[in-house]
């Protein structure tokens, strides 16, 4: 393997995640304050993976206080602890952006299973 | 204090520092260098050392440089250059320098090295120039610099005139860039942001003029 890709192989982690569009999930970030540290969960709807190996991000959309927030994390960060999968939302694509568009009843996802639709 | 070394551009990826944070860095093989020669003020007017860096088959280079570089004892190099310094006699000829015992992670660096050649290129893309309007009149007109100058008056097109031509293929210096991380073992040094020149090309390594 050559150097960059020996580097990239180092930085990935063992075990990620296997993450869908559509999907909700908590992710705990681990979060320092001074000196201390600890763990914030963001839980939102993933609505998009990005770049591939040990460059790969994933976006995840909430409403916080009727206002939308997203977060694009890297995949491989060791600042991600863990990312809990809630529910299977059904989509059709790739990218969730048209929910962007949404606000209330009509964001919601229809899933397969856990997400009471 | 040896202030500089060779080394060689390998890619770009990313990487995760100690914070966590995910930095954009340049992998870059410094060294080993190996010391060829010697300068000193009382033979040669001024205090540097030579060193060479990369190796190839020693039939490669001419009698003349072969017989120089033996000297060191450790075949023929890629690249030889040479590093000011104040004072020489710490060092020996055929020895090697390596990146982790002259930087350290966090140290301020200048990068110098060969930017990508471009060919001839118009205006546009060698100095981001507008161009002209695709329609409204404009007749075989639209990649063009425009006016070059006035009238009479300087009567001659002002030095350093933006104009097409060649791009690229010259020394270009990046100031003051982070050393995000160093492999001893692979000689390896990780800067952050970009470092001039094409994948494989020939880089210089110095500490920072203005750390």
């Amino acid at each position: 393997m050559d150097i960059v890709g020996r580097l990239e192989a180092e930085q990935s982690k063992k075990e990620i995640p296997a993450l869908r569009p559509g999907e909700t999930v908590r992710v705990h970030v681990k979060v320092v304050e001074g000196e201390k540290e600890r763990t914030q969960i963001f839980e939102g709807i993933v609505i998009g993976l990005s770049g591939s190996g040990s460059r790969a991000m994933f976006t995840v959309r909430k409403i916080s206080y009727g206002v939308g927030v997203e977060r694009i994390f890297p995949i491989h960060s060791p600042r991600i602890e863990k990312v809990e999968v809630m529910a299977r939302g059904k989509v059709r694509r790739a990218k969730l952006y048209y929910l962007r568009e949404r606000s209330g009843k009509a964001a919601r996802l229809f899933g397969e299973e856990g997400s009471g639709n | 204090m040896m202030t500089g070394l060779i080394g060689k551009k390998v890619g770009m990826t990313q990487f995760y520092n100690a914070e966590g944070n995910l930095v954009p860095v340049t992998v870059v093989q410094t060294g080993p260098c190996v010391v060829v020669q010697k300068k000193e003020s009382a033979r040669d007017g001024y205090n540097a050392l030579q060193v060479g860096f990369g190796s190839k088959k020693s039939q490669r280079v001419n009698k003349p440089i072969q017989g120089h570089m033996a000297k060191a004892g450790k075949g023929a190099f890629v690249v030889l250059k040479e590093f000011r310094l104040d004072d020489v006699s710490k060092y020996e000829v055929g020895q090697e320098l390596k990146v982790s015992e002259l930087f350290k992670v966090g140290d301020r660096i200048d990068v110098a090295g060969i930017s990508k050649g471009h060919g001839f290129t118009g205006v546009i893309k060698r100095w981001s120039f507008a161009g002209f309007p695709g329609s409204h009149g404009t007749h075989e007109y639209f990649r063009h610099g425009g006016s070059i100058g006035n009238r009479s008056y300087p009567g001659r097109v002002r030095k350093g005139k933006k104009m097409a031509g060649h791009w690229g293929d010259e020394q270009v210096s990046i100031q003051n860039l982070e050393v995000v991380d160093i492999r001893a073992e692979q000689d390896l040094m990780l800067i952050k942001g970009a470092v001039p020149g094409a994948k494989q090309g020939i880089v210089i390594v110095r500490l920072a003029a203005k750390g």
